[in-house]
């Protein structure tokens, strides 16, 4: 289990644990490789030296494939899961497409984990669960660095928690990710709405902007707090939709991404204006600052 | 049971809309139900009706040739049907299924234009409305256009 450093950051509004000196891979072997859709794949890793990785929903680790190169992919498992550490991977590129076609037994360097969390209170903490209802916002793969938050959501729901209110906006029906887990989760109680870009008249659910939702979702704008991860405008989008409908924006959170390279706040590649996303991010409050670089141009 | 400008009165459409005016737009409209699967409006036929939403969800589709119907938005309750009315010469773009039992108000856009023709305070608050709703359904085309979640920015 990494050391644990607890970072505040007055600029984010969010604080982190950070894994400490991960500057060396640790060696995990793949467990089981998941296909979720035609070029999404999760992978569960074990570490070769046994142990596990702690880790905080909403964190990520540089995965390497040896001789490719590394990226900074989110954990998409649960820390309530008992099972092996699971990664979420679409394949894009040199390096995801090396990760996503990884087999078992293939060995896989990671490092971390690093960033900033989701901010949930485990059900298991001691601590009485957060009474607020909570949306959770999900466009494609966005859904994956979400995953564990839901888990821990939908069980604090159960304990008291407030209800969870999950929206999930995809392409087309085929690209929907983690299909089980969205009905388990409505099973357990969470308001689970899902819409597409595109579909035939057979496609069950809502077709247009996943910011179509909110309006029927039918959480309390006044006592609801959000997080929101997937493509940056419609994160935009999304945020300012729920600031209309009356939500703080300080009780908004999303997930911002940059390139990472040493994922310690060192090298500067993921710097967003102030911020170092690696370190200050990548989860950050949506209130002041972050609203404004949000709406800001790319020079 | 609500009266017709009861019913106009909780539609978000017509927030706020002054009661002499909802009752030239109540004098127009009835209420309408629709099974799962039955058409409110099919493409190329003329356009004499739109429909405020109350309850269910409507899928608009279109025919592409050689794919079949593709169903290009759904919406639901608050939401408003039907623009072809406004703009000669009055056909529809476009199928509107019941995807669920669906409740509307269903209004005939001819009396509503005559009516609009003889009260233009009437005509500009109908306009403000109908430009707001084309407007924001024009921004949510727009980001689709973009195609989010397939390309570069997904995530
Ligand atoms: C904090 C953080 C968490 C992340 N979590 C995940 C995760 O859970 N799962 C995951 O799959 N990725 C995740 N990413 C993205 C990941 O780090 C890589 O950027 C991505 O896998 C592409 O790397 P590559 O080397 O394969 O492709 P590159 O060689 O960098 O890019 C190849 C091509 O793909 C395009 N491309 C690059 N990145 C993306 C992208 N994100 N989406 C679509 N097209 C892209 C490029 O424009 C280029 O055309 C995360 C990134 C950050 C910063
Ligand atoms: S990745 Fe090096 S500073 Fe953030």
């Amino acid at each position: 289990m990494s050391a644990r450093t607890l970072h505040e950051d007055a600029s984010t509004g969010v604080s982190s644990h950070r894994g400490a000196g991960s500057l060396t891979p640790t060696m995990h072997r793949v467990v089981e490789r998941i296909r979720e859709t035609g070029d999404v794949v999760t992978l569960c890793l074990e570490p070769v030296s046994g142990g596990r990785l702690d880790f905080l929903p909403g964190q990520f680790n540089m995965l390497s494939v040896f001789g490719v190169g590394e990226v900074a992919i989110s954990v998409s498992g649960a820390p309530r899961d008992p099972g092996p550490l699971r990664h979420t991977v679409r394949d894009v590129g040199a390096v995801s497409h090396a990760l996503s076609e990884s087999a078992v037994g293939d060995l896989i360097g990671v490092r971390g984990p690093f960033g900033s969390d989701w901010q949930i209170v485990p059900v298991n903490a001691g601590a009485a669960a957060d009474p607020r209802d909570v949306v959770v916002v999900a466009g494609g793969i966005g859904l994956a660095p979400l995953r564990g938050a839901v888990h821990e959501l939908v069980a604090a729901h159960r304990e008291g928690g407030g209800r969870v209110f999950l929206l999930v906006g995809a392409r087309e029906p085929s690209q929907i990710v983690f299909n089980d887990d969205l009905e388990a989760w409505a099973r357990d109680g969470a308001k689970v709405m899902v819409s597409v870009d595109r579909a035939t008249p057979k496609w069950p659910g809502r077709v247009g902007l996943v910011t179509t939702l909110l309006g029927d979702a039918g959480f309390d704008p006044a006592n609801v707090r959000a997080m929101l991860c997937g493509p940056e405008i419609m994160m935009r989008f999304t945020a300012r939709a729920l600031v209309d409908m009356g939500v703080d924006p300080g009780a908004i959170l999303v997930s911002l991404e940059r390139n990472m390279q040493c994922g310690l706040g060192w090298c500067g590649h993921c710097q967003l204006g102030p911020l170092l996303l690696c370190r200050d991010g990548p989860i950050v409050a949506y209130a002041g600052l972050v609203s404004q670089l949000l709406s800001e141009r790319e020079r | 049971m609500k009266t017709m400008d009861e019913l106009l009165s909780t539609h978000p459409f017509m927030a706020d809309l002054d009661a002499d005016a909802l009752a030239i737009v109540a004098g127009c409209s009835r209420n309408v139900v629709f099974e799962p699967g039955e058409l409110l409006c099919v493409e190329g036929e003329s356009a004499d009706t739109f429909y405020l939403i109350r309850r269910g969800h409507v899928s608009l589709d279109v025919h592409a040739p050689g794919r079949g119907p593709v169903v290009i938005e759904t919406v639901g309750p608050g939401a408003v049907v039907g623009w072809s009315w406004l703009i000669p010469p009055y056909r529809w773009t476009f199928d509107a299924r019941a995807k669920s039992r669906v409740g509307a108000v269903a209004i005939d856009g001819a009396c509503l234009r005559g009516k609009a023709e003889m009260d233009p305070a009437l005509g500009f608050a109908l306009l403000s409305r109908i430009s707001k709703e084309l407007l924001s359904r024009l921004q949510a085309t727009r980001l689709r256009l973009l195609d989010l979640y397939g390309g570069r920015d997904e995530r």
